[in-house]
């Protein structure tokens, strides 16, 4: 099951790099979702899979699954989402302020 | 304690003017400002007694104790000189800025900036630890840059600005590794520790270059031959800064520096050579070249890399007595150490007087220009009178204190003949020969300022304002200058008592004060009085023909002027380093992100597979369902189908089962709260991205060669292959042990059962804290870039 998962993270990983080497500012950031994903999933599966319960006190008596991967990964989520939310309105304004979506057309501006 | 007080009352103004300047409308906050030098001046007062008596202050806190560092204050004679002249001619030169400077002015950025100056050069005279000289030493290096800069509006002043910024912190990086050096020969920061060493450290290898490189810090600072070019361009600086720091104070600092340390390096053939040779070149070269010039305000600044090259080279031909040791003999040497000491202050009241002088005369006429000048003497009686005063003690003439120094310099210039080391009987003869010229130049020069300015014909059509005297408030500083200017001529030996000779003390450790102290006396008969006067007749000559005479300038081309070599290596390390850097940052995100890549699999794979790391052991992996089967067949479906789709639409609905498969995994793989996080957001996620669409335009097909597509294709399968490989080594990875059996315990550590949560809300609640202001930040940021508007720039900057 690991080296399964660990191959699937591969190929998010290699679909996440070619998505965030396109021009257009929107499959840059589905390529940043898309890695993120693929990172989570790593962190999980390092830590180990189906050794153990639900990391709940209440529901078994041990052994438990590792709850430290679990932690690092729900705030990983967490601001994954907020970058995620920011970098759109950043292309939402980048849109606004060039008129296109296109990365290969900014070039910076002269007068830097 | 008051050594300590004295560096930071500074500081703590610096922090406290630009709040409390609104309350100053009516009135110039300089008034404020005038008290912290006038305070810290009375009250250093008051300890020359105990410093005469030979006491001295020391007081340490220890600051980064693991690396030897402490902040260790030190008042002895040398550092009294100093700080006198700091606090002293700071409170002048701020009563005078008070006048010079209209209320309309950022007169709160500039008042910071000179208490910072002011704070930073107490602390570089007070700091016993080299380390902390070093910081106090480039901070008065930055707040000189930023001094220079106030009025950043004009090109010249950012010019000069960076110059005087490039030259002098260049020096002072070499400085510090003179200073590393000294520490790795005598295992020690502290100058006084140091001196004790002296043995230890004139044996050792490295002794020769930790003392080039020290010297190259002082010599920066104190613009001697050849990094005297920043000084004429720093005069770009508001008229009472240029009073201040580059003639008064902070181009002492690298004579300070000499001072302080000539009980350590003092006493080589290589120092002697170094510092009164560069310091006699200096002299020549700085009065040679103030005689051209037109700018009143540049003639002072050649005039005074000229008078510090005049010092410097009197602390060089000092150190001929280091190397002695204490006998009779040997105490003729230590004079010329004790002229430099007494020229040093006389500089600083006739210079100071001169740069308010031309201050005046810049501010009520409109010009500093010398042909456009003249005529002023009946219309500015006050400014003439001091101009007079100022000018012929510069020109070393008497009754002003100008006269004394000359005198004891030549004095050494020609008793340094007698001295049978250091190659003297060869080259000797060169040190009263230059001096004699250099000051037949600083007669002349001198002799212009007056003349030019005051005498001659008015040319009132060539003037920006009708000339009338200035208010009472600017004359009283320089007044109070050619008092002492006078006054020091009559009684030099108080000074000379009171002052000197405990800085003599510091300089000759080893020698008797006693008889370290020299009696000046104003009347006197011998060889200087006849070069004096022999400057004074071949001087006039030159003065009267200086027009047949000043074609000599043309000689010199345009283009071989150190100001040229340098403008050529600023240009072209500018040039070379902007072609590099358009050369990779092309501005075009896909190329940032290949060199993160290319770099990324070059290293990490690259090590991998050298160092043959791989290892794979499927047997340990545990079982796997049909279900999660069809789910992995599932997310690597969405995943090349991504790549492929056109519709924007499509391909998030493709992310949206990207993350809802990763949620399910979560499931199987025992993380409950996960699914639950990761369930939420990715609606969120999916329907913000919906919501963008809104504002962008639809996924267009890329027009893109098949090579581009094949190289980016290529690194994408680079990355993702390593990934894997990696992946697949560290997963049963089992040297060290889980550290979560400490968590398990949570019920009784943090009173929660959920373990992954009381990571999150107690163990690590830091970290979910940050957490939080990540997402505060991105908030902010978010709002930022949708509500506000850029504003239009307002462009009075000069190109």
């Amino acid at each position: 099951m690991e080296s399964l998962i660990v191959i699937l993270v591969g190929i998010l990983v290699a679909v996440a790099t070619y998505l965030i080497l396109s021009r257009t500012v929107i499959r840059v950031i589905l390529g940043t979702a898309v890695l993120s994903h693929a990172v989570h999933l790593l962190i999980l599966t390092v830590g180990g899979l189906k050794k153990g319960d639900v990391p709940l006190l209440s529901q078994s008596d041990g052994p438990y699954t590792d709850a430290l991967p679990q932690a690092l990964i729900l705030t990983a989520i967490v601001i994954s989402f907020a970058v995620t939310a920011f970098v759109l309105v950043l292309a939402y304004r980048m849109y606004g302020t060039n008129g296109t979506d296109d990365f290969s057309k900014l070039g910076g501006s002269s007068d830097e | 304690m008051i050594v300590e007080l004295a560096i930071l009352l500074p500081f703590i103004m610096a922090a406290v003017i630009p709040f409390i300047y609104r309350r100053f409308k009516k009135v110039h906050i300089g008034w404020l400002v005038l008290a912290v030098p006038v305070v810290l001046f009375s009250i250093l007062t008051t300890y020359i007694p105990r410093i005469v008596n030979g006491q001295t202050f020391t007081k340490t806190y220890e600051w980064i104790p693991s690396f030897n560092i402490s902040f260790t204050t030190y008042l002895d004679g040398l550092s009294m000189i100093f700080s006198l002249l700091i606090t002293g001619v700071g409170s002048l030169v701020i009563l005078y800025s008070i006048f010079y400077l209209s209320t309309k002015e950022s007169l709160h950025h500039f008042y910071c900036y000179l208490l910072l100056f002011m704070g930073a050069m107490l602390g570089v005279v007070f700091s016993d630890h080299l380390m902390v000289l070093y910081a106090f030493w480039e901070l008065t290096s930055v707040s000189s840059f930023l001094l220079i800069a106030f009025w950043h509006h004009r090109k010249a002043s950012r010019a000069g600005a960076r110059k005087a910024m490039t030259i002098t912190v260049t020096g002072g990086v070499a400085m510090l590794a003179g200073f590393l050096t000294l520490y790795t020969i005598a295992g020690t920061f502290s100058i006084r520790e140091l001196i004790a060493d002296v043995g230890i450290i004139q044996e050792h290898a490295l002794f020769i270059p930790a003392m080039i490189l020290v010297l190259l810090g002082a010599f920066t600072k104190s613009a001697q031959f050849p990094f005297h070019i920043w000084l004429p361009d720093a005069m770009e600086a508001p008229t009472p800064v240029s009073a201040y720091l580059h003639s008064a104070t902070m181009v002492k600092a690298g004579i300070y520096l000499v001072a302080r340390m000539s009980p350590v390096f003092g006493g080589h053939e290589v120092w002697f050579w170094a510092v009164a040779g560069v310091g006699i070149i200096t002299l020549f070269w700085g009065s040679f070249n103030a005689v051209r010039q037109f700018d009143l305000k540049a003639l002072l600044a050649y005039s005074t890399v000229s008078q510090l090259g005049l010092i410097m080279s009197l602390f060089g031909l000092g150190s001929a007595a280091h190397a002695l040791g204490y006998s009779q003999e040997s105490l003729l040497y230590t004079q010329a150490t004790f002229a430099a000491l007494f020229h040093l202050i006389n500089h600083s009241t006739f210079k100071g007087a001169l740069f308010m002088m031309v201050g005046i005369v810049d501010h009520e006429v409109g010009t500093r220009d010398i042909r456009r000048l003249g005529g002023l003497m009946a219309l500015m009686p006050f400014t003439f009178s001091i101009a007079v005063i100022g000018s012929m003690s510069m020109a070393g003439l008497p009754p002003f204190n100008g006269f004394l120094s000359k005198e004891m310099f030549f004095t050494a210039t020609v008793d340094i003949l007698t001295l049978n080391i250091f190659s003297i009987e060869s080259f000797g003869l060169l040190f009263p020969v230059i001096a004699w010229f250099a000051s037949v130049f600083t007669f002349v020069y001198s002799a212009i300022i007056v003349g030019r300015t005051f005498f001659g014909k008015l040319q009132p059509e060539r003037l920006e304002k009708p000339p009338h005297e200035a208010p009472i408030g600017m004359l009283i500083p320089p007044f109070i200058l050619v008092a002492v200017v006078v006054g020091i001529f009559f009684f030099p030996n108080v000074l000379g008592r009171n002052i000197l000779g405990p800085a003599m003390k510091s300089i000759y450790p080893s020698f008797p004060t006693k008889e370290l102290i020299v009696d000046i006396s104003p009347w006197h008969f011998n060889t200087a009085l006849l070069m004096t006067i022999g400057v004074i007749i071949v001087g006039v000559l030159l003065y009267r023909s200086l027009p047949k005479w000043r074609a000599v300038y043309q000689l010199f081309s345009q283009k071989y002027t150190l100001n040229a070599y340098y403008e050529r290596i600023i240009g072209f390390s500018e040039s070379k380093s902007g072609w590099f850097t358009r050369l990779y940052m092309n501005g075009n995100l896909t190329y940032y992100f290949i060199y993160i890549y290319v770099i990324f699999v070059g290293i990490v794979a690259g090590y991998f597979v050298l160092s043959d790391a791989f290892v794979w052991s499927p047997a340990k992996d545990s079982a796997i369902e049909y279900y999660e089967f069809i789910l992995l067949f599932i997310m690597v479906f969405a995943a090349v189908a991504l790549l492929f789709t056109k519709g924007r639409i499509t391909a998030v609905l493709l992310n949206g089962v990207l993350g809802y498969s990763v949620a399910f995994f979560f499931v199987i793989f025992r993380a409950p709260d996960l699914a639950l996080t990761q369930l939420v957001v990715e609606s969120v996620t999916t329907a913000l991205f919906l919501l963008c669409f809104k504002f962008l335009p639809d996924l267009t097909k890329e027009n893109i060669s098949r090579a581009v597509k094949f190289s980016k294709a290529t690194i994408s399968i680079l990355v993702g292959a390593t990934v894997t490989l990696i992946g697949l080594t560290v997963l049963h990875y089992e040297k060290f042990m889980p550290i979560s059996t400490y968590f398990e315990d949570s019920y009784n550590l943090a009173g929660g059962k959920n373990i992954v949560n009381t990571i999150l809300g107690d163990f690590r609640a830091f970290d979910t804290m940050l957490e939080v202001v990540v997402l505060f930040i991105a908030g902010l940021g978010i709002y930022t870039l949708i509500k506000l508007k850029a504003k239009k720039g307002e462009t009075d900057i000069e190109n």
